[in-house]
């Protein structure tokens, strides 16, 4: 009889921790949304990244996207490389005037609630064409353009977080010097994506419109907002012409974040360094998979 | 009404690639040449709504800004600018996609097209005449837009007022004599020999009527040498003579194909072997879920008239090979072999009617680039030669590996199925000449019927999701590609043994005006059809919706074996299947005269320094990076070892490894032989040195031979001349010999014949071409290798017997020296050489290694130094050869089953233990100078550079096209 009625109070104490349980791990897995298209075609071994990273993630079609035009579930949405529609009118004209017409208010939303968004390559090409980056106020300020080599390049790439560099180009040394001058602070987006990432590092771009191009007004104002995440240098961190900076990129820029960190879109292919026998020495040198690391960032992000 | 809108750059500057192609052609001076993309585009809609397009579609506002004419002309082009678009019917991917925005837009477009303006400074108008069809723009797919013709054009629609109104056309073969039924088959472009036209006329005496048109271009098509290899399966009476003409040997072949390549994988009955020759690739098992398949194909003569679009469908047509297989597999890594002329001719010397090979090569390389980028398939591995003698006929062989569950390796064709045809719409496109006589065909036929094609690559990237996505739903149980022949070949082959009906009329076509035939043989890219019950119809078309793919039902399968036709209910088609498939055998003649090889001994030199820099710099040698470079090789994540890596110094691989599910250790190694050169001594050393050479490449990265499998592709000539299809007997005769003797399998191949032109009156034909690639499942991916050295102080072993072999090699034709004894795979040794160095790399006794190809071990030893930085020291004398071998021919000698081996010091016991009884010899060490220093026989320094000039003839000779 005693023992009879004790087991009840047993049994909730007991399911409430199998919930407990159920929760952190589900607050420990982010849910990834990778968004594909006709043409996308680094979509599966993205998703398979941001698995492996740990979190749960679904690969989906933007029609099917369309159809719900919900994003609520998702903590971090990706769109990844490819050619969207052949980038036949320009790389992720297409991909983004849909983003734009389909999925602009629920975009917005997704950033408000606090979500991340990681555009690579073609990704990156439709988030600055949408104008989700710079600014995410949906207006296109800067462009990814043909590659100076004016055709499509697949190859390592060092690149290098600002905040590290010990060569900064020269004008963003005398902006930062003028804005001191004026007493202004810097307000640096928060290191969400690249956090934890060596001084230098290496991974494979692969386009053939990847050159970073703005008019200089804009281009300084991302420089003094510290909005630029990734520039292309040598193994030593100097910068260099090609094929130090494969594309001819202003400011060897390969990867920026809006104003918060939130959003980063970059042209390298994190995706492509998950296993360090992706690395073309790995016969030769240890390493590191440093792009895994960019996926393990956004996890931790909501993992805490 | 028309709009164009011309797209400007805000900064334009005058395009150096065109500037530099258009000196090429001897123009000089200081000119520029300004290119602007430009859209027509047919509307009802307001000014207002075309901006709107142009605004939000057609520029990236950042860098380009735009004008907007109303017409396709608002004056008179100046002298300076021309307009140059698509021909009618050759396919606009970009107005596709240009389509597809606009209804996004919601928006009411009639039309769309692209074009391109161009406008030059410094350049006279018969100058810009001169250089358009050479550098702008090629006449088979594009053509310059007249002002007069098109200034009041009212629509874009080309094929206005072209319907077609049905009419069954039979042709009268019953009443006709022999030379009747000649003249149908060559004006019909049937190719159908008189014996076949005879089988053909029986066999329609017997059913008592005439046959329709489209009867006898079923029959054509299905009976084609590409369809039907009738040169490999039929008769061939093989003769060999002695040179003073007398009879040494006699042998009636029936079939090429089983008696040799087919023969010898019967006789292996390798159990990896899962499905081969049958299906349109070859399956093997990979691991406990999946096999894997792999399928090569050349586009050779389509990339010649066009080198874009002809080898951006080649790669797009064996991609499709992949995807129908079995039901369906994904597409995981493609690889490319070309064979081109050296481009250093000036146009003045060119051939008249023969594009430059420059052109060609670029080309080419963009074809392949384009098509497989926007696929999502790496290109990762391949081989670029070079001969004169491909002036006219550039080789390009494509070919792609794909991976499939194991229960999904076989098709399953029921009666009552329905017959769908998914992908692109059906136009003209390759129709050969049409079944109509040439007579009737008038100037705008011709100009309708497009024989080149370009392909659209993200209409099959499409496809292929939505196939994929059905296959793992099990919507379907049977799928074959459109290949050659189109749908009639597809359909015909899939129902073979059943029976089909087709309605024509239900083909989604892509312009008005095709009659039933045209749409039942048209070669239209991106198609596949495949089998499915009706009860999954509904679920197809949500899946097929949701990728935004076309399917259509056109027929259905069942079981009178009987191909019947229809068109508007009309019958336009019915024939026995016994009979399509039972075509009749045709007997050849080869005559083979035996060739007397003669040595040729040359004074040996002082030093080699300079030979070694020239072999280097061959184009047959020195690296491809910038093609390498150009391929996306590493999208699908799964590439282990590339083909060359792409940062820091060059290093080349024998082979790439691919894993192709990413959570299996297990990968594929693919590697390829081929060597046309040796042909001119003999066929069937040449076959017997490409198989070596592709098992060689695997063999170096990790693979072993009985993991091993391999494809055969013969680029030939006429299988008319005796002589030349003598050298296709010898070639597959040794395909067999050698790979029974390796115990490797052939799991598919593919057959070219009539490569050849004219030059004047001269005849030229290709040397007999065989490409080998192999492709071996690897089970730890950790377990492979590179080529490059590892590390200073370690051991350089060289693994096989180096003969005085240098006929036809890289040394005497960098000599012009004809002469000279074709290297020859010793059977005693060669097996043994491949097992025991696998187990040596299994039990990782082996830092590196890397095969001795062309240029023999002095390339092999500076391709090792050179891809890693280091040096090494080498000594000849310890080289496993006879005594009287001279210096230059063991620095040059191309003997087969040889590697440049790299062991550490430490397992330099337990590796000699493991080659014991081969021919080995520890030859050198690696080292931290940068210098590469070659000893001869008698000790002396033979060889003494610094890697630094290595570098720099080895990395020269393609400067212009980096």
């Amino acid at each position: 009889m005693l023992l009879r009625d004790q087991s009840l109070p047993r049994k909730i104490v007991f399911d409430s921790f199998v919930l407990l349980i159920i929760w952190n791990v589900k607050k420990m897995r982010p849910k990834a949304l990778v968004l594909r298209t006709a043409g996308t075609n680094c979509d599966k071994e993205t998703t398979f990244a941001f698995k492996t990273a740990g979190a749960q993630a679904d690969l989906y079609h933007i029609n099917a996207i369309k159809e719900t035009n919900n994003l609520s579930d998702y903590q971090i949405i990706c769109i990844p490389g490819g050619f969207s529609y052949g980038d036949d009118l320009g790389a992720g004209k297409i991909l983004s005037l849909e983003l734009m017409l389909w999925l602009r208010d629920s975009i917005g939303k997704f950033i408000d609630k606090g979500g991340l968004m990681l555009g690579i390559c073609n990704g990156f090409q439709v988030l600055v064409k949408t104008g989700i980056l710079p600014d995410l106020d949906f207006k296109q300020k800067v462009t990814l353009t043909d590659n100076d080599s004016r055709r499509f390049e697949d190859r390592w790439v060092y690149l290098q977080k600002p905040e590290t560099s010990n060569q900064k180009p020269e004008r963003r040394e005398e902006n930062s010097e003028r804005r001191e001058a004026r007493g202004e602070r810097e307000k640096k987006p928060e290191d969400i994506w690249l956090r934890g990432m060596p001084e230098v590092f290496a991974l494979p771009v692969a386009h053939g419109e990847g050159k970073f191009y703005a008019q200089e007004a804009v281009l300084d104002k991302i420089e003094k907002n510290n909005q630029v995440a990734l520039r292309y240098v040598n193994k030593e961190g100097a910068t260099g012409s090609f094929p130090v900076n494969p594309n001819g990129s202003l400011n060897d820029i390969a990867g920026i974040t809006d104003s918060t960190g939130k959003i980063l879109g970059l042209m390298p292919h994190p995706e492509r360094f998950m296993f360090k026998h992706q690395w073309p020495f790995w016969q030769q040198e240890d390493t590191v998979p440093f792009g895994l690391k960019i996926f393990q960032n956004a996890v931790s992000y909501f993992s805490g | 009404m028309i709009y164009r809108i011309d797209i400007f750059p805000k900064q334009e500057v005058s395009s150096s690639d065109l500037v530099s192609q258009i000196k090429d052609l001897g123009i000089k001076g200081d000119f520029k040449v300004y290119c602007r993309k430009s859209y027509l585009i047919e509307a009802i809609s307001a000014r207002s709504d075309i901006e709107k397009v142009a605004d939000s579609i057609l520029i990236d506002p950042v860098v380009e800004t735009y004008r907007l004419i109303e017409g396709v002309f608002n004056s008179k082009p100046k002298d300076n600018e021309i307009l140059i678009t698509h021909n009618p019917g050759v396919c606009d991917t970009v107005a596709l996609s240009l389509d597809k925005a606009i209804n996004d837009l919601n928006l009411e477009v009639k039309s769309t097209r692209t074009a391109r303006f161009y406008k030059f400074q410094g350049l006279d108008k018969k100058d810009i005449n001169y250089l358009a069809s050479k550098v702008l723009y090629n006449p088979l797919i594009e053509h310059i837009l007249d002002y007069e013709k098109n200034a009041n054009l009212k629509t874009l629609d080309e094929f206005a007022g072209n319907d077609y109104k049905f009419e069954l056309v039979t042709v009268d073969i019953l009443n006709v004599d022999e030379d009747k039924l000649l003249e149908i088959s060559d004006e019909g472009c049937l190719s159908l020999s008189l014996d076949e036209m005879k089988i053909i006329r029986d066999y329609f005496k017997r059913i008592n009527r005439q046959p329709t048109d489209c009867e006898l271009e079923t029959i054509a098509t299905l009976w084609s040498e590409h369809c039907a290899h009738k040169t490999f399966r039929g008769i061939i009476n093989y003769q060999e003579q002695d040179q003073a003409g007398n009879l040494v040997k006699e042998e009636k072949i029936d079939s090429l194909l089983k008696s040799t390549i087919a023969k010898a994988t019967t006789e292996i009955n390798s159990p990896d072997c899962v499905s081969v020759f049958e299906d349109n690739s070859g399956v093997v098992r990979f691991d406990d879920k999946n096999n894997i398949c792999f399928k090569v194909e050349t586009h050779n003569h389509p990339s010649s008239l066009e080198p874009y679009g002809g080898a951006s469908t080649g790669i797009g047509g064996v991609i499709r090979d992949i995807l129908g297989t079995g039901s369906a597999a994904r597409p995981f890594a493609s690889i490319d072999v070309f064979c081109f002329s050296p481009w250093h001719i000036s146009y003045d010397d060119l051939p008249h009617g023969l594009m430059h090979p420059k052109r060609i090569i670029k080309g080419v390389v963009s074809g392949v680039r384009d098509y497989g980028n926007r696929m999502g398939i790496p290109t990762v591995a391949g081989a670029t030669l070079f001969d004169e003698r491909f002036l006219g006929n550039p080789l390009v062989y494509c070919g792609t590996l794909g991976i499939l569950p194991w229960n999904k390796s076989f098709k399953t064709v029921n009666q009552g199925d329905l017959v769908i045809l998914c992908g692109a719409k059906t136009g003209r496109d390759g129709i050969h000449g049409a079944t109509f006589s040439s007579k009737e065909l008038d100037e705008q036929t011709v100009g309708l019927t497009s024989a080149v094609q370009v392909g659209n690559p993200i209409e099959e990237k499409k496809v292929v999701e939505a196939i994929i996505a059905a296959r793992d739903e099990n919507l379907f149980d049977a799928i074959t590609d459109c290949g050659a022949g189109g749908i009639s070949s597809a359909i015909t082959e899939l129902a073979a043994g059943h029976g089909v009906m087709v309605d024509l009329d239900k083909v989604p076509l892509k312009y008005r005006g095709l009659s039933y035939t045209e749409i039942w043989i048209s070669e239209s890219q991106e198609r596949m059809v495949f089998f499915a019950k009706e009860k999954n119809i509904e679920q197809l078309k949500q899946l097929f919706d949701a990728e935004d793919v076309e399917m259509t039902v056109v027929g259905k399968v069942t079981n009178d074996n009987n191909l019947t036709l229809f068109y508007e209910k009309n019958k336009v088609c019915e024939l026995d299947m016994d009979f399509i498939f039972n075509l009749p055998k045709l007997e050849k003649k080869a005559v083979w005269v035996n060739r007397s090889e003669s040595d040729s001994k040359l004074d040996e030199k002082e030093d080699y320094n300079e030979d070694l820099k020239r072999v280097l710099s061959s184009p047959n040698i020195a690296p491809k990076d910038w093609i390498v470079h150009q391929y996306d090789h590493q999208v699908q994540a799964g590439v282990v070892i590339k083909a060359m890596s792409d940062i820091g110094n060059i290093k080349v691989s024998d082979a790439s490894v691919v894993r192709p599910d990413l959570e299996s250790n297990k990968c594929v190694a693919i590697g390829v032989g081929i060597n046309p050169f040796y042909s001119d001594i003999d066929p069937y050393w040449m076959a017997a040195l490409a198989l070596d050479e592709a098992l060689r490449n695997v063999v170096c990265v990790g693979a072993k031979l009985n993991k091993t499998f391999i494809l055969d592709n013969f680029s030939w000539g006429s299988p008319l001349d005796e002589e030349i299809l003598a050298g296709l007997v010898r070639a597959s005769k040794a395909c067999y010999d050698f790979a029974t003797y390796f115990g490797v399998p052939f799991i598919s191949g593919k057959d070219s014949l009539y490569n050849e032109y004219s030059v004047g009156e001269k005849r030229i034909s290709i040397p007999g071409t065989l490409l080998i690639s192999a492709a071996a499942v690897i089970d730890d991916f950790e377990k492979t290798l590179t080529a490059g050295f590892k590390k200073s102080g370690s051991l350089i072993y060289i693994l096989g017997f180096t003969h005085p072999e240098l006929g036809a090699s890289e040394y005497f034709r960098s000599l012009k020296i004809k002469k000279g004894i074709v290297p020859k795979v010793d059977k005693k040794t060669a097996k043994d050489i491949f097992t025991k160095l696998s187990s040596a790399i299994d039990r990782r006794l082996v830092l590196s290694c890397h095969d001795l190809s062309e240029g023999g071990l002095a390339v092999a030893v500076s391709e090792m130094s050179l891809g890693a930085g280091f040096g090494a020291n080498i000594f000849l004398s310890d080289v496993p050869s006879v005594s009287d071998t001279l210096n230059y021919e063991l620095l040059f000698s191309e003997s087969p089953t040889r590697f440049l081996v790299e062991v550490s010091n430490d397992n330099k016991k337990d590796f000699e233990k493991e080659m014991q009884g081969l021919p080995v010899g520890l030859i050198g060490c690696v080292c931290d100078d940068a210098e590469l220093n070659i000893h001869g026989r008698d000790g002396r320094k033979i060889v003494n550079l610094d890697l630094d000039s290595l570098r720099k003839s080895w990395m020269d000779t393609f400067r212009e096209f980096r």
